[in-house]
């Protein structure tokens, strides 16, 4: 199946125009020893042939588990609608805007998103997108760096190891040098975050909720930051932005985030959607595209993107950053989220979210052996320590057929016995009992033959 | 037409959620929370639908018409990838139930996907190992960079520069630099069209990090000199990248690891036909000669002896994170389930027709309009208006008239190098009939051109607007509402 039109007539009168009797003559440019010494792939298939064949490889990914996984991806209810909406061809087989006359839809809808992201999160101005949660904080340091003209970042240990590690890699061949803060409770360490800023600090990169679920109200960090010139970077999950209070209203200079919980199927790892919004005052720094209103020549409203002076197609080496391809269409997916969700909807899975992990919290602490960090208050995902190790006893829980949480020992060291346990609208009171159940039972079980 | 937020209506809804069925916590701590809710829209589905619906038909799709926009490849998507892209086993998957123990037993399907898939880049192109991490060609791009400065390094070499042909795509440059390098502009040989080879023997040297080439070029032309310039290269070890966005040309025909490249992606979302999504998601894997293979990211997908697919951090030299998790899964998933469809064969027809639709319509078009290098191209073709400019109809105005005759138009003014640039990739999928309706409507619009420029100025008028006032954009920075 190649999808080709052309018949084989239709091909030799094609050549025939071209002045050619073959195909082959229009590959006469290759020579002979640049040809490809092996082509060795299977023969095509059908259509019947593939589907049937993938469905086969779907069935192998194991998916009769119960999600309570979270670590910034989450398992949150998407409408059915959004799907509708995003599979309309007009939007999934569109490319980038560049011709504003054949793209005022989507135009408009990303006009549309750069709103919701601005009011979700209080800040002036969104991009267009970045490719993921990871590539905004990067994206920001970047913009923190070059706005500063400093060459020092400080990190606060609650940021995303993810994140972190990914900055790791962007950074190695660049002379900016990094700090790490670690966790006090699970919230920013103010004096050791403090202590660790110097004059060359361009950014301090904050989390809220952090990795380990916990809430922040980073208003002082701002403020101390801002004092000394420092720029502050908040990474936000959008959801808890139901409830929770904005990098805005704090006075955060660039906030970003993951936004996957929007509508994004969690699909092993992506596509997923890197949100970026900051103050008028960096807009010029923003990275990657924005769509910006204007009228056109009968005065009708009309979009078109805007400052590309600063992107590579026009800037090249000199661009704010290499971003071309972004993720636009799950933009247009999390613009659909939250036009389903509106104003309520959102609040209301906040709402849902934070209760139902407050409900858990409270079934796990009841377990004998098992403890619930409770130092610092937390959104919909928390951390627990368990009186085994936490990969153990998470294999247990998979054979119940609850994928129970993240164990926390590849992230962090000596949390070996730790659990970061994700709760989204989707779970019910009587899996999160379950849940509760099967843990008390492996805990038992594992004692009886430890004794 | 209004904005989404123009239609709201206080206390509608889109969306009806479950009941709690646990007990309410104490509230949230004021300090916390924050102090009015977000403004977003309140409508109920069937506004949600209809304003999208409304705003998808003021928008052009590849389902809509033809799009032979250069350099992006815009061919047919089937809708098989979509629906694969949709099956629960795949779109539902946690991307960390792999950290949990025994977890990569819970994920087979998957991982066997990114093995497939990576073993059949590696055949397509010559190179030894992939990575699907990369998010986007770009993404692909500075991921290359990464890996040749981490070589590099390892060496103990002071490599400052990377070596860029004056035709190549804005993110080649950009992604050099943002990996630290300083880029320099190879020039292009105005009469072959080609990469100028003395140009390249005078800029390489010991600081030579690296030299970044699109074959065919963004001209559409082959340079046979590629294996020259390895050699080059290699004798001062310098490393070849290859900007794999022109690949639709040559499958079958060339593979760059047979010429010496050493690392080079591949965007999934042109060759292997994923969706553009109005412009992503995409997916750039980048595949490497085995000098480089150390240094790719982690984690990877290998396989065990048993036939099971787990993933592997044990790669010391690698250069890490480039992506959250594996790369964009389901943009993989989808040219996976197309390389499948096609097979060899079909690939190497999928290349073939693609060239021959090019010079179909390169030949109909040569009289109309300069040809600047005038031979035969590969997948797309770049003409320039220049003629047409001197009654001041520019490649500007060629475009609008050509969305009034129901076109996408080209890609204009890229390359640079080309004043009045018109770059047509008509992609493999295109019917003859369909390019003899766009041959004819570009004959008119030259025709149209000389007798009566004065008539451009106006288009398009069939589109719900007609050149905005990007100035005014510019200027009014009005991004939001």
């Amino acid at each position: 199946m190649s999808y080709i039109a052309n018949t084989p007539g239709q091909q030799r009168e094609m050549l025939a125009a071209c002045g050619v009797d073959s195909v082959a003559r229009l590959f006469d440019a290759i020579p002979p020893h640049l040809r490809p010494k092996s082509f060795d792939l299977p023969p095509g298939r059908s259509e019947l042939e593939v589907a049937a064949c993938l469905a086969e490889v779907a069935a192998r990914n194991y998916l009769q588990l119960t999600c309570f996984v979270g670590g910034g991806y989450y398992d949150h209810f998407i409408p059915a609608a959004v799907d509708a909406i995003t599979s309309r061809s007009e939007f999934y087989t569109a490319y980038t805007p560049y011709q504003p006359e054949v793209s005022q839809g989507t135009l408009q809808a990303v006009y549309e998103y750069q709103t919701q992201i601005c009011r979700l999160t209080g800040m002036d101005v969104a991009n267009a997108s970045v490719y993921d949660g990871g590539m905004a904080v990067y994206e920001a340091c970047q913009m923190a760096l070059h706005a500063t003209g400093r060459s020092r970042i400080v990190l606060d240990g609650g940021v995303s190891p993810v994140y972190r590690k990914m900055l790791d890699c962007y950074t190695a061949n660049l002379s900016i040098k990094r700090h790490e803060v670690t966790v006090s409770h699970g919230q920013t360490d103010r004096q050791r975050l403090f202590d660790a800023l110097d004059s060359d600090t361009a950014a301090v990169i904050l989390q809220n909720p952090n990795f380990f679920g916990v809430i922040d109200d980073h208003a002082d960090v701002v403020r101390h930051c801002h004092e000394r010139g420092i720029l502050v970077v908040q990474s936000v999950y959008p959801i808890a932005l139901g409830l929770l209070k904005t990098p805005g209203e704090i006075g955060v200079d660039i906030a970003t985030g993951e936004g996957q919980s929007l509508g994004i199927p969690l699909a092993f790892g992506g596509p997923y959607l890197g949100f970026m919004a900051t103050t008028r005052a960096l807009v010029r720094r923003l990275p990657g595209r924005l769509v910006g209103r204007t009228v056109d020549r009968k005065d009708r409203q009309a979009f078109v993107l805007t400052l590309q002076a600063r992107e590579q197609h026009i800037r090249r080496e000199k661009a704010t950053s290499n971003i071309c391809t972004n993720e636009s269409l799950c933009a247009i997916r999390a613009h659909a989220y939250l036009c389903l969700l509106g104003k309520h909807g959102l609040k209301r899975v906040a709402q849902l979210c934070h209760a139902k992990a407050h409900y858990a919290k409270e079934r796990f602490d009841a377990i004998p052996g098992v403890s619930v960090m409770k130092a610092s208050p937390t959104f919909n995902e928390f951390t627990v320590r368990l009186p085994a190790d936490a990969g153990d006893v998470a294999g247990a829980l998979v054979d119940q057929g609850i994928a129970p949480g993240l164990p926390l020992g590849r992230f962090y060291a000596g949390m070996d016995d730790y659990l970061l346990v994700a709760v989204t609208e989707k779970r019910t009171k009587t899996e999160i009992g379950r849940f509760a159940e099967a843990l008390e039972a492996a805990l038992t079980d594992r004692h009886r033959c430890l004794t | 037409m209004n904005l989404v937020f123009d239609k709201s209506v206080p206390d509608r809804s889109g969306v009806t959620l479950p009941v709690s069925d646990v007990p309410a916590p104490a509230p949230m701590a004021s300090t916390y929370r924050r102090s009015a809710d977000a403004e977003l829209p309140e409508l109920s589905e069937l506004d949600v639908i209809r304003h999208f619906t409304e705003l998808s038909r003021r928008n052009y799709g590849l389902d809509t018409g033809f799009y032979p926009l250069g350099s992006c490849t815009m061919k047919y998507n089937p809708k098989i990838n979509e629906a694969v892209a949709r099956i629960e086993g795949f779109s539902n998957l946690h991307p960390f139930l792999p950290q949990l123990r025994h977890g990569g037993m819970l994920t087979q399907g998957a991982l066997k996907i990114l093995f497939d898939l990576e073993r059949l880049l590696c055949e397509i192109t010559g190179m030894r190992a992939f990575t699907l991490q990369p998010l986007a060609g770009a993404h692909g791009e500075l991921t290359g960079m990464m890996l040749i400065a981490a070589y590099h390094r390892e060496r103990g070499s002071r490599k400052t520069d990377v070596l860029i042909p004056d035709e190549a795509h804005g993110t080649n440059p950009s992604s050099a630099a943002i990996a630290g390098y300083q880029t320099r502009a190879v020039p292009t040989d105005p009469t072959t069209g080609r990469l100028d080879l003395a140009a390249v023997e005078t800029m390489v040297g010991p600081q030579t990090a690296a030299i970044m080439l699109t074959n065919p070029n963004t001209l559409g032309i082959f340079n046979t000199e590629v294996d020259r310039i390895a050699t080059l290269a290699h004798r001062h070890d310098a490393l070849v990248y290859y900007d794999g966005a022109n690949l639709n040309a040559v499958l079958g025909k060339f593979r760059p690891g047979d010429a010496g490249v050493d690392v080079m992606h591949v965007n999934l979302h042109k060759t292997f036909s994923s969706p553009h999504g109005c412009g992503g998601p995409g997916a750039g894997p980048v595949g490497v000669a085995p000098n480089l293979e150390p240094y790719l990211p982690i984690s990877r997908v290998v396989k065990r002896t048993d036939g099971t697919y787990t993933l592997s951090y044990a790669f010391p030299k690698s250069i890490g994170y480039v992506a959250p998790f594996y790369g964009n899964f389901l943009v993989c998933l989808r040219a996976y389930a197309y390389i499948l469809s096609l097979g060899r064969e079909g690939l190497i027809e999928a290349s073939e027709q693609a060239v021959l639709n090019a010079n179909y319509c390169m030949h109909a078009l040569r009289g109309a309009f300069e040809l600047p290098f005038d031979k035969p191209c590969m997948h797309e073709f770049v003409l320039s208006a220049v003629r047409q400019a001197r009654n001041g109809v520019h490649a500007i105005d060629i475009a609008k008239a050509l969305i009034d005759e129901g076109f996408h138009p080209p890609t204009v003014y890229f390359p640079l190098i080309v004043k009045e640039a018109l770059m047509i990739e008509p992609t493999e999928t295109e019917s003859k009939e369909t390019l003899d309706r766009f041959v004819a409507a570009m004959l008119t619009i030259a025709q149209r051109a000389e007798q009566d420029p004065a008539s451009f100025s106006n288009a398009p008028r069939t589109s719900p607007v007609c050149r905005p006032d990007e100035a005014k954009a510019a200027r009014d920075m009005d991004f939001r509402v």
